[in-house]
């Protein structure tokens, strides 16, 4: 296996670390290992390091006069938006909207408030993955102080309605948060002019290094912590800051957004390429959302009668690494819930493929692809049951 | 998840006894898709042995190579023998399964035990005395 070349096709999971990210980061493991909380000087410049990497992502979110809280993780912004804002507001109200597509980091916080007496409606998808903010305005009560829709779905890509939904939240008095883990450094976001008031983003994403992540909080919505502790991040995120990890976050954003437009028009045209070639040469496919305005570098494709996993499998025998569903979700044995919500019936689902493209790859990996995926599912289809079946019917 | 061991990926990658038997004298079909995996298997009994078995399985790697490990555990087998196979000793013969796919083998001892119970029914007019699969608590279709 070892001297196989990689083809790496899950960039939503996971993306390398850029080498000038690297580089940037480098010095503050060792020389400037400083507390920046510290009095003496070379904590001062850490402490500068800290407060230049939040300004540069401030204005490259155009987040004004909000404030860019360094968190541990895309999962912890969640918890703190959902969590930290319900905790503080709840005077005002106990219900909160969110949707039934969302990563479980939003879902589960949603449901932990459930258990500490909010209400929490989780709006549907159209079938092609989209919130509509026609069923927002329904669901919206005198009580409701938060509405939280991912930007775009780790999935399937779909992008949702952002601004139209954040105009609702606003019409009435409730607080916007997003889940932009999966747009932030993909798609052009401008926090004050789309109207969101939270957003919750991820280094490792946009190649910075995992361990690092932001909140961006509108300067008028008040938070509780959820970390508690020192007075680090105004007191709103106690914890050493992670000094590396927010150099690299602030150099991997800037380098993200100055490549953005060319790179997501190159990962299209992969990404097109690939989804075209395998729904021709594989019967019984479909890419899910393929309607919907998705993330360039992103395809869901459901492969009817086999199973996901058995896909992977053979997948990683040849070097190829995609997920199935969701990779968060391989621990458990349900189907995709994205998929589901979006009426993509559970014997279905789990036949499911997400490509997802970064900045390395090529048309030598879609090629890949294209190349090895179509024996695969003859393969499995040749032992499965429910093909036999089907071909049955057929006949 | 934790990984599969080799026996796992060998019966997956070249699962041993995939397809059907052509006037099988049991077939048994388990699962369902709905929760991810069917298990189909034809047997063939001859004097009360189990001569050949072949199977069909929608599903995932542990779905897939304990169905290849099942059939191969009952071959040569007498129908009173197969009936004491458990799921526990079709898992041990491929080295262990993760946790969350033990359920796989349970789909394997049902499988067996519906084409027997197949083969009864046709032989004796009477099956398995309270013969039904095991409920899969991994899901709720």
């Amino acid at each position: 296996m070892s001297d196989k070349r990689i083809v790496y096709l899950d960039h939503n999971a996971t993306t390398a670390v850029a080498p000038d990210v690297l580089e940037a980061m480098l010095p503050y493991f060792t020389g400037k290992f400083a507390n920046p909380m510290s009095i003496y000087s070379i904590s001062q410049d850490n402490r500068k390091a800290v407060e230049d990497a939040r300004e540069r992502i401030s204005r490259l979110l155009g987040a004004g006069d909000g404030r860019i809280v360094f968190s541990g993780c895309g999962s912890e912004s969640d918890n703190q938006a959902i969590i930290g804002f319900a905790m503080a507001n709840r005077a005002k109200g106990k219900h909160i909207v969110t949707s039934s597509i969302e990563h479980h980091a939003v879902l589960n916080s949603c449901k932990y408030l459930q258990k500490q007496g909010f209400e929490i409606t989780y709006l549907p998808v159209t079938n092609d993955g989209l919130v509509r903010p026609s069923d927002l305005e329904k669901a919206m009560t005198s009580e409701t102080i938060l509405v939280s829709i991912m930007f775009a779905n780790n999935e399937t890509g779909v992008v949702e309605p952002i601004e139209e939904l954040a105009k609702v939240a606003h019409a009435h008095n409730a607080v916007f948060h997003t889940d932009a883990v999966q747009a932030v450094g993909k798609l052009p976001i401008d926090v004050s002019k789309m109207g969101i008031d939270l957003l919750t983003a991820s280094a490792h994403k946009f190649y910075g290094p995992k361990g690092v992540g932001i909140l961006y909080a509108n300067r008028k919505v008040r938070l509780d912590p959820i970390i508690h502790g020192g007075e680090q991040e105004k007191g709103l995120r106690a914890g050493t800051e992670n000094v590396p990890g927010i150099v690299g976050i602030a150099a991997a954003l800037e380098k993200a957004l100055a490549d953005r437009e060319s790179e997501t028009s190159r990962e299209k045209t992969l990404r097109d390429r690939l989804e075209r070639e395998l729904l021709a040469r594989i019967p019984e496919s479909f890419a899910n959302g393929a309607k919907a305005e998705r993330l360039s570098n992103t395809t869901n494709i459901t492969i009817k009668y086999i199973e996901g996993e058995s896909m992977l499998l053979f997948l990683n025998a040849s070097g190829i690494c995609v997920s199935s569903g969701s990779a968060c979700t391989s621990g458990s044995l349900e189907p995709s819930h994205v998929l589901l919500a979006m009426g993509v019936p559970a014997e279905h689902a789990h036949g499911s493929l997400r490509f997802s493209f970064g900045r390395d790859n090529t048309d030598a990996d879609v090629d890949a692809v294209i190349e090895k995926l179509p024996a695969i599912v003859e393969r499995l289809r040749a032992m499965s049951p429910v093909w036999e079946d089907h071909l049955k019917e057929g006949r | 998840m934790e990984p599969y061991s080799e026996k796992v990926m060998d019966h997956f990658m070249n699962p041993r006894n995939v397809g059907e038997i052509e006037n099988a004298s049991g077939i048994g079909q388990v699962g369902n898709p709905v929760c991810g995996d069917i298990m189909k298997m034809y047997i063939t009994v001859d004097n009360g042995v189990i001569t050949n078995a072949k199977f069909k399985t929608f599903g995932c790697g542990a779905a897939i190579s304990t169905s290849s490990m099942a059939t191969e555990l009952i071959i040569g087998k007498t129908i009173e023998e197969a009936l004491t196979l458990t799921n526990k000793a079709v898992a041990q013969a491929l080295d262990g399964l993760p946790a969350i796919k033990m359920h796989c083998s349970v789909l394997a001892e049902d499988a067996i035990r519906s084409a027997i119970n197949d083969y009864l029914v046709k032989t004796t007019g009477t099956g398995l005395p309270g013969w039904k699969p095991h409920e899969d608590e991994a899901c709720q279709a």
